[in-house]
């Protein structure tokens, strides 16, 4: 037997938040796996790029942010000083950190690791490009394609130094004076928020009415009013149309909606308008896999593509393109590789904008029960009425349940206020257990916190809500 | 069509109540089961439910009167075409008009055939609910009425109501999780709720309704029901009348019965009744087999107090009853009804000919009414009508002895060394060996017996 390995159960191409958690899985199931990856470690964008340094980073800035306000409570810190290499530094720690406990994790399981860029030569085999340069033929039982998605990239802009994405901006290159950030969405705010409070001067420009399109107004409305303190100015309706690159930076053209034209410089621009699925590249043409317009792999509720012995999970398998959607897919995968009968159904799944205030939701949005026409009955409870959020000096923020109105159950939540991410889960609960409004006013929240006002919502339902005034005619 | 809805049956030995509150009012639209009003008896305050959907056309009660059971209601309009002059039509195949008078058969027969002896007004039963609730106790997995519909509609819009580990159990189990119904809080399916499906979606696959029904009991379409293969079985729905007895004979049967068989000579028996048949007749009865036995039975139970009694398990004790309630077993269109002749030894057998014949045919015309099925100490059944020997009849519990009486054949007895032809009565005593021993149980027949072979004698020392 040659100690190279080329062939395996379960070849598993990408080990981000979808690839590694249905590895390790696969491999507590029994099953013998190959992990497929560029890096070092698994890991993926989330850990390298994307979820993880962006929130450390993230973490930074609230500081800095809270510590400005203390003011209000009477303690100043004046300005402070910001030194960006050991920021940097530690950022990478984290990241450092947290791959290698995964390499670990990974070994421990027995689990053979491929450093590489894998291909597929036809429906049982691949090729893999490895670190080094030479390439190896793995043939495989079954395959699990998980690798991921890339930022957008919009042709008619430069190749610049100055123009960021959220991988070159996550790496802080320099704190520049004025950045522009094109799209409106989470990406660009949450990275905008972390160059922002970093001293940057920050305008973001949106194509929409609107920033976070899609996410339920009234949410966004208390967002909103926060950005317009932080940002050096938002523009809504507007189109980026021409980026120049000039001696002292970047010449970006406007048009707005209504046809109005202006122009504006900025040290860096950081583009943010969206991920591209990874389906390109990969050989898929040479199996029976099939990708749909937007570049997504078709699969099922097994997330089977049309080639029965390949499975595609996260990013490049659709949307929501959340790492924490790829992990629950990559868990269910295993189990079906493992014979069981199981299936990708979730009733909600949560998402989570880490600005400051933090927006979170899950399940059915006020927006989309608009649109689809289900009746619903939206129960709100203002954070100025939470106690908690006074003792936080962080009286903006909502909370709110969308219920069925017949049935009492809870279909959706929305949160708008700090630490709204950690609050969400109870929503996911509650709806994936079925659960009605009267369960989660029942359930005894602790006080005085801010996971009381999810409970003071569904006491809002009933029009029996505690610390709002708003009866209703019967219950 | 109109329906004048009368007060029904409230209960044993209830006549009247008071009306407490008329929920309703003129013109108003009410749906079937709807409470009309709240009225108050000596035994509860009950809500009499609308008989059907319809528009109330007239009141004729008010708060705080006295009303009689029968009385006139209410008059609703239902927008019915029809020549029935019902609210109430009937389940069962063979279910045709009845008179306002009687809508209570229903609801008689239900409370005859189910085990309590106590029975509440609410039970007020028509068609549909009756089948709502049959199709419940069976598991159906799809809604069949309107009145369940909720479920369809949730099943559209919103996932199922589950939990994930309720929903992977399901995938595990092959049971479609979107044809379960839930009975926890918002339809919530849990754990037990599948298993209960498990059983109708063995084999389930989609929907044709493959059960015809003849007539009109099958109005539920079932989906996961196993398929019938057509030509070969047919599935019918239940009647009322047959589901009960299923149920109560069900329960009946936990007794551990024996059945003791034996013969009674009746040659000069039949003789003096065929003698005194037209007097009996005349006087509006039947002399027959069955109302003399009512007249030996009730006395004889008189003797063996043990074979006029029931077990109480629970309490370790035996009910030993004072009164002799003898039930007559009837063969109806319906099914099986056991009206009840009341105080049997307090009465002679002309008497009791002429209300075996009476309730015998009201049995039969669906005229019966609640009381008269209720209240049975023993229960004698005869199919002699019909033809066999013997036959082990099953307890009309709680009794603890029943009757059966089979065809009286001609047959040669060796008496005072020869063959003489005597015409022999076959009889089958069922008893609960838990109260009754079988060295007792052999006496109480043989008592019986030995009356029915000499009855001049018997009837000498009648009191």
């Amino acid at each position: 037997m040659s100690d190279k390995k080329n062939s395996t159960d379960i070849a598993i191409i990408g080990a981000g938040p979808g690839g590694y958690p249905c590895a390790f899985l696969a491999a507590d199931l029994g099953i013998e796996v190959t992990l497929i990856d560029p890096e070092e470690d698994p890991g993926g964008v989330c850990l390298y790029r994307g979820c993880i340094p962006s929130k450390a980073l993230l973490h930074a800035a609230k500081v800095i942010t809270e510590s400005d306000h203390a003011t209000n409570l009477g303690i100043d810190f004046g300005k402070p000083k910001i030194n960006l290499d050991k920021l940097r530094d530690w950022k990478d720690r984290v990241v450092q950190k947290l791959v290698r406990g995964l390499g670990q994790l990974s070994k421990q399981r027995d689990i053979s690791y491929m450093r590489g860029r894998a291909e597929f030569l036809d429906s049982n085999t691949l090729i893999v490009k490895k670190e080094g340069g030479d390439e190896e033929e793995l043939s495989f039982g079954r395959a699990v394609i998980a690798t991921g998605s890339r930022p957008s990239v919009i042709p008619s802009f430069p190749k610049s130094q100055g123009i960021l994405n959220s991988t070159t901006a996550i790496d802080l290159p320099v704190i520049p004076k004025t950045m522009l950030v094109v799209g409106g969405g989470y990406i660009g705010l949450e990275l905008g928020t972390v160059y922002a409070s970093l001293g940057t001067r920050v305008s973001v420009v949106e194509m929409t009415s609107g920033l976070m399109p899609g996410v339920d107004r009234d949410l966004v409305r208390v967002l909103q009013k926060s950005a317009e303190s932080i940002y050096e100015e938002i523009i809504l309706d507007t189109k980026v149309v021409g980026i120049e690159e000039t001696k002292n930076g970047l010449t970006v053209s406007f048009e707005s909606k209504d046809g109005g034209e202006t122009r504006s410089n900025f040290d860096k621009v950081l583009v943010s308008v969206g991920r591209k699925p990874n389906s390109e590249g990969l050989g898929l043409e040479n199996t029976k896999v099939e990708v749909d317009r937007a570049g997504f792999i078709k699969v099922n509720e097994e997330r089977r593509t049309t080639e029965p012995g390949i499975f595609a999970i996260g990013d490049v398998a659709g949307e929501p393109m959340l790492a924490h959607k790829a992990t629950h897919e990559g868990r269910v995968v295993a189990e079906i590789l493992a014979g069981k009968k199981s299936a990708f159904e979730p009733t909600a799944i949560p998402a989570v904008v880490f600005t400051d205030p933090e927006i979170a939701w899950c399940g059915l949005t006020e927006s989309e029960a608009k649109e689809k026409n289900i009746p619903v009955k939206v129960a709100r409870f203002p954070w100025g009425a939470s106690g908690r959020a006074a003792t936080l000096d962080r009286r903006d923020g909502t909370t709110k349940l969308i219920v069925d109105p017949e049935t009492e159950r809870v279909l959706g939540m929305g949160i708008v206020g700090p630490g709204a991410g950690e609050l969400i889960a109870e929503g996911v609960l509650a709806i994936e257990m079925a659960a009605l409004a009267s369960d989660i006013e029942l359930s005894i929240h602790p006080h005085p916190t801010l996971s009381e006002t999810v409970m003071e919502s569904a006491e809002v339902f009933y029009g029996q809500s505690t610390h709002v005034y708003k009866p209703k005619r019967n219950r | 069509m109109t329906i004048e809805y009368r007060l029904p049956e409230l209960g044993e030995e209830i006549d009247t109540g008071d009306v407490i509150s008329v929920y309703v009012s003129l013109g108003d639209t009410v749906s079937e089961e709807q409470p009309l009003m709240e009225i108050e008896t000596d035994k509860a305050a009950i809500e009499v439910p609308s008989p059907a959907a319809g528009v109330i056309k007239e009141i004729h009660v008010a708060d705080g009167e006295t009303i009689k059971v029968g009385q006139l209601l209410v008059t609703i309009e239902d927008g019915v075409d029809g020549h029935k002059n019902t609210a109430v039509s009937e389940g069962t195949a063979q279910g045709q008009t009845e008179e306002p008078e009687h809508k209570v058969d229903e609801e008689t027969i239900e409370e005859e055939i189910a085990s309590e002896p106590e029975t509440t007004p609410e039970e007020r039963i028509n068609t549909s609910s009756v089948q709502e609730e049959e199709e419940k106790a069976e598991q159906a997995q799809e809604p069949q009425k309107e009145n369940i519909e909720p479920q369809v509609k949730e099943a559209s819009s919103q996932p199922p109501p589950a939990s994930p580990s309720i929903r992977r159990l399901a995938r595990e189990l092959g049971i479609d999780i979107n044809k379960v119904i839930g009975t926890g809080p918002g339809e919530r399916i849990s754990e037990a709720d599948l298993k209960a499906s498990t059983g109708s979606q063995k084999k389930a696959k989609e929907p044709e309704a493959e059960t015809p029904a003849p007539g009109k009991e099958s109005q539920a379409k079932t989906k996961t029901r196993p398929r019938s293969e057509p030509g070969k079985e047919e599935r019918v729905k239940m009647s009322k009348v047959r589901k009960l007895t299923a149920e109560r004979l069900t329960e009946a049967w936990k007794a551990p019965h024996v059945t003791q068989y034996d013969k009674a000579d009746i040659t000069e028996l039949e003789k003096l009744r065929k003698q005194y048949g037209s007097t009996v007749g005349k006087a509006g009865g039947k002399l027959t087999m069955t109302s003399i036995l009512i007249k030996v039975v009730a006395k004889t139970l008189k003797e063996f107090p043990e074979m006029n009694a029931s077990v109480d398990m629970e309490n370790s004790e035996i009910v030993y009853k004072h009164y002799y309630n003898i039930g007559i077993a009837v063969d109806t269109d319906r099914g099986l009804l056991v009206p009840v002749v009341k105080d049997a030894g307090k009465k002679n057998i002309t008497e009791l000919s002429i209300e075996l014949a009476d309730i015998s045919e009201r049995a039969r015309n669906k005229k019966i009414t609640a009381n008269e099925l209720r209240g049975g100490t023993f229960t004698i059944t005869n199919l002699g009508g019909i033809g066999g020997t013997y036959f082990s009849p099953v307890l009309n519990a709680p009794q603890v002895g029943i009757l059966g009486v089979s065809r009286s054949q001609t047959e040669p007895v060796y008496l005072e060394e020869e063959f003489v032809p005597r015409l022999m009565l076959p009889l089958s005593l069922s008893y609960d060996h838990r109260l009754v021993d079988g060295a007792n149980a052999v006496r109480f027949l043989h008592s019986v017996i030995e009356r029915l072979e000499e009855p001049l004698s018997w009837f000498l020392k009648i009191n």
